[in-house]
């Protein structure tokens, strides 16, 4: 597959490191009342759809970026690639 | 032997005579021939025995389709099973061996299979071999793995290396023949990138098998010119040799170049083979199409071939499989054949053409509507028998029969993301359909279009839609439409075989359906059909087509099994590159790894770095001396260890602090500059995943060690931490593992030592350096270098870092000023044995299981600030009462063995998973204890010190008492550390 890197252009996937859901960057909020049934939830249970999944990707043989890549499962077509940091930042995470 | 069937012309260097050798018989073909057309000049039809009946052989094609003549090629090491002798390029010197058959190919001792074939059919071996069980893998499985299957592997190490490479084009053209060529005069005029791929040693495809004209001259020259003009062209690179295997995501191809195989060994530093990568904007595949047999009554005798690979060998090589030859046709195909020969001086015995009305010839005879009934002929070819239009029967004499059912598209590369071929009722084949990969588009004989015309003007117009570029002006050429009908086999056989590579009849696809295997997935996987090194190319259809008569459907209902990479077999070699051996992966070294080797350092492989594991010294005959003496001479006085391989990672930035604190899960915002904190990272669930020091060398600046094994997985997730989480922070990282070689100085005597090299505006006396200090300092007259007071082994200790460059420097400084003090380097046993002796965790406890309340640091566990783990690291199934402990276990019996691995049980009562208590994570044999010491794992195992347990391994099949101690054997006060 090809990662259209959004600082690098195009590259190879074999480049990357696979993690998965992009759920992980919304990581519950620990004072949170019900915290310890969140963190369950965000730490097992995953969706595993047929069709677009957003899933983060390390850039571990490049620049070491984080991406966020919008992929379908079904027919590996990439639709969309963002830095993680940037969708963090949209997911008013700061510090 | 003279080549008593060379027959005149064709495209083999006349003056270039070939020596080789068939079943030990030695033969002379010519530059230009392959294996198969060589042998058939010779006058060579049968080339080995079939898969299951050990019927004789010869080919039934000219190229990778083939099924049938299938050699081994080579000797010794380089023995290479299941070659195709119709694309093995001959060289001289050449060897092969034909397959399936002892004690030789004429006469063959399981040729008995074929008497018995009534019991062999589809599927037997779900039926037979059923009795009694244990038979099936010590006798029946033995013996039919023997006599079936193809052939064997040298089981040498293969001599050859094989490379791997990557290229990137705008248009990536599968395939040299009529479309192709032209497809690449358009792009290349137009000064594309292009890449023109071909897995024949000649460009041209069709066109070099043809006796046609294109544009004014022959088909030949028109490809001679053209491969001219295309190789003048810097922006086209011609890459024939070269197999398109695969299409992958997003424009990916896999490509096999055969780069020496046409050698007898590769040209000195050469590869034998280069699977490449190709990266293509867009591609055209100009796959051609392959011909389809039809079945009949004994339809498998050397000697029966497809009439297009007749007019190949006739025309391009010079080399007719009989003088006197026959031809079936459905098509008008075959008529061509017939009149090529015919032109060569071949006898033709009779065109016997299935249609009543059919293309008659002043120059031999044609046998309307008649059909082959049946062959004769023990090793090859010597009647056909043919029913005529009126009934009556007629015999033919010849050495050979060309066989023509039509075209099939090669649509294979369209189906390997998500096509499916479409049925096309005009001609009766699957053409190109569903979606294709991703950029990809299909011209000629693959698309469909049959004609030479086609081909060249479809090669033009595809490749200028998909470059949006002008199309080539194309020559004339031969412009009848293909007339090809459906008819796959003749009525009324008892065996016509459908797949000669997996020895499947028209009855064995009767069989499959009656019992119920009637996807055509089923049949594939209960009969074999398609199956093999030729994965059913000739055979694929006729299959459907009767499964589809038999289930009374079309066969567009029927569908297609799946074609899957590659197009044709890969040697693992190629898959595999240079990554074989010691290249299986990169080898990293420490900086001290030259100082050790010359030392006489045995090295261990720790992931991909080698470490020294002991330094014997002279007199040590077993690894337990040097480091039981390795131990010692630290606890004693000073030993170094090379600590390089740990991982380091430097953060930096205004929020360091912060984000430190929320990796690791004790605190570490208020760490002082010039201290080190042992830190715990969780994972976020809770577990364990790896442990460290963070130095802090300034307000901003922190180096963080983690475990070797873990360093790639920590750096990754604190990236994780800083970007997706943490995304505004002010703090920089960055992998420093390799720019420091770092050095554990540790002992009684290691900062008398390290004194003499530290400069001496540097104070690390206890006062001024104490224990878990850390600085920027230099060392040996103003080299920088960055010393922490921390402890693995539990002695007074150092680590000592300088840039990597100075590492071996380094270590011989310390080895040459240690002298005095009798310093010894020690290796990763050593190490090892010294953190057991101090009830260090490491990875064997770190092992992705355990929690900080499993080994003992529960209480570090921060509860006034939020961290990754935390959380989920207070569930209660994690903190039970009875949850596992880290503790140490020692024998009772001193001279008993501590096993890793083996498992707690109370004194008494049952040895069952019941009764486990927990197990030992580490072992090793304590010099300062006297015997063997361990770190367990039990259930409230703080709570039983002094219980005695047995330890068991059921693996060793031992049992030895041990007690239940602290798992800090020595110096438990730490008072060693803090001198």
């Amino acid at each position: 597959m090809i990662i259209n890197h959004p600082l690098l252009g195009p590259r190879d996937s074999a480049e990357f490191v696979y993690m998965g859901d992009a759920s992980l960057i919304e990581r519950p909020d620990p004072e949170a009342e019900n915290a310890a049934d969140q963190f369950h939830d965000y730490a097992y249970l995953r969706d595993n759809p047929a069709g677009e999944l957003r899933e983060l990707w390390f850039h571990e043989g490049g620049d070491r970026s984080w991406l966020v890549v919008t992929r379908d499962t079904r027919t590996h077509e990439i639709s969309k690639v963002e830095l993680a940091r940037d969708v963090a930042r949209s997911k008013g995470r700061s510090l | 032997m003279t080549q008593v069937n060379r027959v005149e012309g064709g495209q083999i260097d006349r003056n270039t005579p070939l020596k080789f050798k068939f079943d030990g018989k030695s033969y002379t073909g010519h530059a230009g021939d392959t294996l198969a057309s060589a042998l058939l000049a010779n006058g060579v039809r049968l080339m080995g025995r079939s898969f299951k009946y050990h019927r004789p052989r010869g080919p039934l094609s000219a190229g990778s389709e083939e099924p049938n003549a299938i050699v081994t090629l080579r000797d010794g090491a380089r023995a290479e099973p299941n070659t195709r002798a119709t694309t093995a390029e001959l060289f001289d010197g050449l060897s092969a061996r034909s397959q399936n058959c002892w004690p030789s190919v004429k006469f063959d001792a399981l040729a008995v299979n074929d008497a018995a074939s009534d019991f062999l059919a589809a599927g037997f071996y779900y039926k037979t071999f059923m009795w009694p069980a244990p038979f099936w893998e010590k006798v029946y499985e033995p013996i039919i793995r023997k006599a079936a299957g193809l052939g064997a592997l040298s089981m040498q190490e293969d001599p050859d290396e094989y490379d791997k490479g990557f290229r990137h084009c705008d248009l990536l053209i599968v395939g040299a023949g009529p479309s192709g060529l032209m497809a690449a005069l358009t792009a290349g005029r137009a000064g594309k990138e292009v890449i023109l791929a071909d897995e024949d040693f000649a460009m041209g495809g069709r066109l070099l098998s043809e006796q046609i004209e294109v544009g004014s001259t022959s088909a030949l020259d028109w490809t001679t010119q053209t491969i001219a003009e295309l190789s003048s062209l810097p922006n086209v690179r011609l890459m024939s040799r070269t197999t398109v295997i695969g299409a992958f995501d997003h424009g990916i191809y896999g490509a096999v170049e055969r780069v020496s195989d046409h050698l007898l060994e590769p040209a000195i530093g050469k590869p034998r083979q280069i699977l490449w990568r190709i990266y293509a904007g867009k591609t055209l595949l100009c796959a051609g199409a392959t011909e389809r047999p039809i079945a009949f009554e004994n339809n498998d005798r050397p000697g029966i071939m497809l009439a297009s690979a007749m007019r190949s060998y006739v025309n391009r090589w010079a080399a007719t499989p009989a003088q006197r030859v026959a031809i079936f046709t459905s098509c008008d195909d075959g008529h061509r054949t017939a009149a090529d020969l015919h032109a060569k001086g071949i006898k033709i015995a009779a065109v016997i053409d299935t249609r009543a009305d059919t293309p008659m010839s002043m120059n031999y005879e044609v046998l309307a509507g008649a059909q082959v009934t049946n062959t004769k002929g023990r090793l090859g070819l010597t009647v056909v028998e043919v029913q005529l239009a009126d009934g009556s029967t007629r015999t033919l004499e010849c050495g050979a029969l060309g066989v023509s059912g039509g075209w099939n598209p090669n649509v294979h590369l369209t189906c390997h993301q998500r096509g499916r071929p479409t049925w096309d009722g005009d001609l009766s084949a699957f053409v190109p359909g569903g979606t294709l990969p991703p950029g990809m588009t299909v011209a000629g004989a693959a698309s469909g279009d049959l004609s030479t015309n086609g081909a060249l003007l479809s090669g033009a117009n595809g490749a200028a839609e998909a470059l949006g570029i002008k199309a080539a002006d194309t020559p004339e050429a031969d412009d009848t439409p293909a007339t090809q009908s459906a008819f796959w086999y003749v009525e009324g056989c008892k065996r016509a075989w459908l797949d000669q590579q997996n020895d499947v009849t028209v009855k064995d696809v009767r069989l499959a359906h009656q019992e119920g295997f009637r996807s055509v997935e089923h049949l594939k996987r209960y009969t074999t059909l398609g199956m093999a090194t030729d994965q059913g190319k000739t055979s694929n259809m006729g299959g459907l087509a009767i499964m589809a008569e038999i289930a009374g459907k079309g066969i567009p209902d029927v569908g297609t099994t799946i074609f899957r990479p590659p197009y044709t077999p890969v040697a693992i070699g190629a898959l595999a590159g240079r990554m074989r051996g010691m290249e299986f992966h990169p080898t990293r070294l420490t900086p001290s790894h030259y100082w050790a080797k010359e030392c006489g350092a045995v090295f261990v492989e720790v992931g991909n770095w080698l470490r020294a594991q002991w330094f014997p010294i002279e007199g040590e005959t077993h690894w337990r001396q040097s480091v039981d003496r390795e131990v010692k001479a630290t606890r004693a006085s000073v030993g170094v260890c090379d600590c390089t391989t740990l991982g380091k990672i430097d953060v930096q930035g205004a929020d360091a602090a912060t984000f430190l604190n929320k990796v690791y899960c004790n605190p570490f915002a208020k760490v002082a500059v010039g201290k080190t904190r042992y830190g715990l990272m969780l994972r976020e669930d809770g577990i364990a995943m790896d442990d460290g020091t963070a130095a802090r060398l300034a307000e901003d600046h922190f180096v963080v060690t983690t475990t070797t094994a873990k360093a790639g997985p920590v750096y990754q997730h604190m990236e994780f931490v800083r970007q997706c989480l943490m995304p505004d922070a002010d703090v920089q990282l960055i992998s420093t593992t390799e720019a420091w070689a770092q050095f554990a100085v540790a002992g009684p005597n290691s900062r008398a030592l390290l004194q003499k090299i530290v400069d001496p505006e540097f104070d690390i006396s206890n006062e001024a350096f104490e224990f878990m200090a850390c600085a920027n300092i230099t060392v040996c007259g103003g080299l920088r270098a960055r010393l922490f007071r921390i402890s693995f082994s539990g002695e007074l200790a150092f680590e000592i870092a300088v840039p990597s460059r100075y590492g071996d420097a380094l270590m011989r400084k310390l080895m040459e000023e240690g002298e005095e003090f009798d310093v010894v380097p020690y290796g990763t046993e050593a190490l090892g044995v010294m953190r057991i002796e101090k009830g260090h965790a490491a990875g064997n406890e770190l092992n992705g299981t355990t929690t900080a309340n499993n080994l003992g640091m529960g209480r570090m566990v921060s509860k006034k600030k939020d961290s990754i783990g935390t959380v989920l690291s207070e569930r209660a199934g994690l903190n039970e009462d009875d949850a596992l402990k880290l503790v140490g276990v020692k024998p009772l019996a001193s001279e008993d063995k501590i096993t890793a691995g083996g498992h707690l049980m109370a004194a008494d009562g049952p040895v069952d998973a019941a009764n486990d208590q927990g197990y030992v994570t580490s072992a090793a044999y304590s010099p300062e204890v006297g015997s063997m010491i361990g770190l367990a794992l039990i259930k409230s195992g703080d709570a039983r010190m002094g219980e005695k347990m047995r330890l068991v391994s059921p693996v060793t099949d031992s049992e030895v008492l041990v007690e239940v101690t602290s798992a800090h054997f020595v110096d438990p006060e730490g008072g060693r550390q803090r001198a």
